[in-house]
């Protein structure tokens, strides 16, 4: 533990602006994909193990695409489009069959999809690290504020996410879909006797799940190293931030998603070896005094 | 009536040591024993672990932190001190009662999906703390340095062989113990739980009571399997108290069938056996593997000896109608 270390880089405010920026870097990749877990559980109250299967694969289909076409653009739609398709064929082909069915052998069913699809991007890209590298676009010197430095992508990637879930936010609350969506996690069966076809609605949510997972993988690209595990840790942390927000809860994720960024960030400056129990000790203590999460009493 | 039930397991369990013992005549082979030695930890592991989820409804994802504190505080308590084996290994369950006894009254407050999700931290907790607390585990190198003293009444547990008589008949007595414990009316009060809560509790049970009790009791049959482990890697590492050793007690019970009391140790041996023989196929292990686990989910969608046990019992009903 460095606590000096810690107390010396909240008081300075270079430190403090570059290690609130990566946090919440961090924690805007986090969001997408726990918002997508979230939505999912919400709708479906299915835990989808292999969210960040989707997360990792939709990374490595921006790095192809973008090897390709020298667009990141592209390669980031190619990841969320891509996820989008995978999500709702993976619904289909195997969660479909395990409704019902003890979370168990769901948590098999994912864990299986992990497994294979960890392999298969290692026979496709190779077991070594992967580095996509900085699109030519960013490229350019960082913005010094207040001391600190914030290079132009990070402010690109967390804009993107805060219009995606605020996008997703709005089509909940404010379109028909939405609100077909939110009655179908409140009551499936009363909305399917309206003469909705919940299946489809499945198949749409997964997809949404998927796309979500999919474009946080394709903005994480260019900041992150590609490895066939790196879904993994993404996983557990987003499940970390779904507890803490309320499972269910669009905006509880968001929240969660930046404190456990900035958890992160800071934590590797105090206690570097002991910043992942430090997350674990929020999610317990959450857990404990209010197992709905801090937005918990919302559907979706 | 329990008593013949008791007797006749006895007997089995005698059988099956005896057949042991005389197996490695032959069958001179030190990787069947090495099967053994690991199959018999990893099975009282997941049937320990089914007294929860199959017998109690209680879904845990962190069942393996207990698997962890047994090799780790086994392999401590001997190496830095004089204790002798046996007295390590009670201190073992002593350590593991307790600390099962504080994680599990902050676990069993919460229900379903919560309570997976909440053992599930307490286990990454416990991961990161030997992690980062260097001095006395290691980090992540693992304890190193092996494990003195290994004899005990004559048998040098540090030979392969007697470490194989040992963890047989550790595995035989901890299932007669466990198959007593889901048999008596504690049992019975673990399934009315796991079928209607409310019932049960309007029917007098103290239902945390029993529930905390039965995380304590499949506590330390879970670090029995982990001081089996301890003895037989002559240390601890982080690997053994990290997600994927619960992942892999979960799998061998839904593989196995959580509805059948030896379900979990016929899922061990099946998840020990296409370990060993896919890795030595193959690189693609998780691939084999992956596809393995869809068709029997997909195909039997319960665990192997159910399928079995219900093909056989629709075939007598209907024999006998």
């Amino acid at each position: 533990m460095d606590l000096t270390a810690l107390a010396d880089c909240v008081t300075t405010a270079s430190c403090l602006v570059t290690q609130t920026t990566s946090g919440l870097i961090v924690g805007m990749l986090l969001f997408l994909v726990a918002a997508g877990l979230t939505l999912i559980f919400g709708v479906l109250k299915i835990v989808n193990f292999a969210h960040g299967t989707f997360y990792m694969l939709g990374a490595y289909l921006a790095f192809t695409v973008f090897q390709i076409t020298d667009s990141y653009t592209l390669g980031v739609l190619a990841g969320g489009v891509g996820m989008a398709i995978f999500g709702a064929v993976f619904e289909r082909v195997l969660i479909a069959r395990v409704y019902g069915a003890n979370v168990l052998m769901q948590l098999l069913i994912c864990y299986a999809v992990v497994l294979i699809c960890d392999d298969l991007v290692k026979i496709i890209w190779g077991a070594d690290f992967k580095a996509m590298g900085m699109p030519p676009e960013f490229q350019v010197p960082p913005l010094f504020i207040a001391g600190g430095v914030v290079p132009p992508f990070y402010i690109l990637l967390i804009t993107v996410a805060l219009v995606i879930g605020g996008g997703l936010g709005l089509t909940l609350a404010l379109t028909r879909i939405g609100k077909i969506i939110r009655a179908a996690a409140h009551n499936p069966s009363m909305v399917s006797a309206l003469g909705i076809n919940t299946t489809l609605l499945y198949s749409l949510v997964f997809a949404v799940g998927g796309a979500l997972a999919g474009l946080a993988g394709g903005l994480a690209a260019p900041v992150r190293s590609l490895t066939p595990g790196m879904g993994f840790s993404i996983l557990i942390e987003s499940f970390i931030v779904t507890v803490i927000g309320g499972m269910g809860s669009i905006a509880g994720a968001l929240i969660a998603a930046i404190v456990l960024g900035l958890i992160r960030s800071f934590g590797t400056i105090g206690f570097p070896l002991f910043t992942e129990g430090l997350m674990f000790i929020v999610m317990i203590i959450i857990l404990v005094v209010k197992p709905s999460g801090l937005f918990g009493k919302e559907i979706v | 009536m329990l008593r013949s039930a008791l007797l006749r397991d006895i007997a089995i369990g005698a059988a099956v040591i005896l057949i042991l013992l005389l197996l490695p005549m032959f069958l001179p082979s030190k990787a069947f024993q090495d099967f053994v030695i690991r199959c018999a930890s990893m099975a009282l592991f997941a049937t320990s672990l089914n007294m929860l989820v199959g017998y109690t409804g209680l879904t845990s994802f962190g069942h393996g932190m207990f698997y962890g504190l047994g090799t780790y505080s086994f392999a401590l308590l001997m190496q830095r001190t004089q204790l002798s084996m046996p007295m390590a290994f009670l201190l073992t369950l002593a350590i593991t009662a307790v600390t099962a006894t504080v994680v599990g009254a902050i676990c069993i407050r919460l229900r379903l999906i919560y309570f997976a999700f909440v053992t599930l931290a307490m286990q990454m907790l416990m991961h990161s703390i030997i992690i980062s607390w260097v001095g006395l585990t290691g980090g992540d190198q693992g304890l190193q340095g092996g494990i003195p003293r290994r004899v005990v009444a004559g048998f040098d547990l540090g030979n392969q062989h007697s470490l194989y008589i040992a963890s047989g008949v550790a595995l035989v007595l901890g299932l007669i113990a466990m198959r007593h414990i889901v048999g008596s009316s504690f049992g019975t009060s673990l399934r009315m739980i796991r079928d209607n809560e409310a019932r049960a509790a309007f029917l007098g049970i103290i239902v945390w009571r029993v529930k905390l009790a039965v995380f304590v009791i499949s506590a330390m049959f879970a670090t029995v399997g982990g001081v089996i482990m301890s003895l037989f890697i002559s240390g601890a590492y982080p690997e053994l108290i990290n997600w994927p050793i619960s992942g892999d007690a979960i799998f061998a019970i839904v593989m196995g069938g959580i509805g059948s009391f030896l379900g979990p140790t016929v899922g061990t041996m099946i998840l020990l056996l296409l370990n060993d023989l896919v890795t030595r196929q193959t690189q693609y292990y998780g691939l084999a593997l992956g596809i393995i686990i869809l068709v029997f989910a997909l195909g039997l969608r319960r665990g192997v000896v159910d399928f079995v046990i219900q093909r056989l019992g629709f075939r007598t009903a209907g024999g006998v109608s």
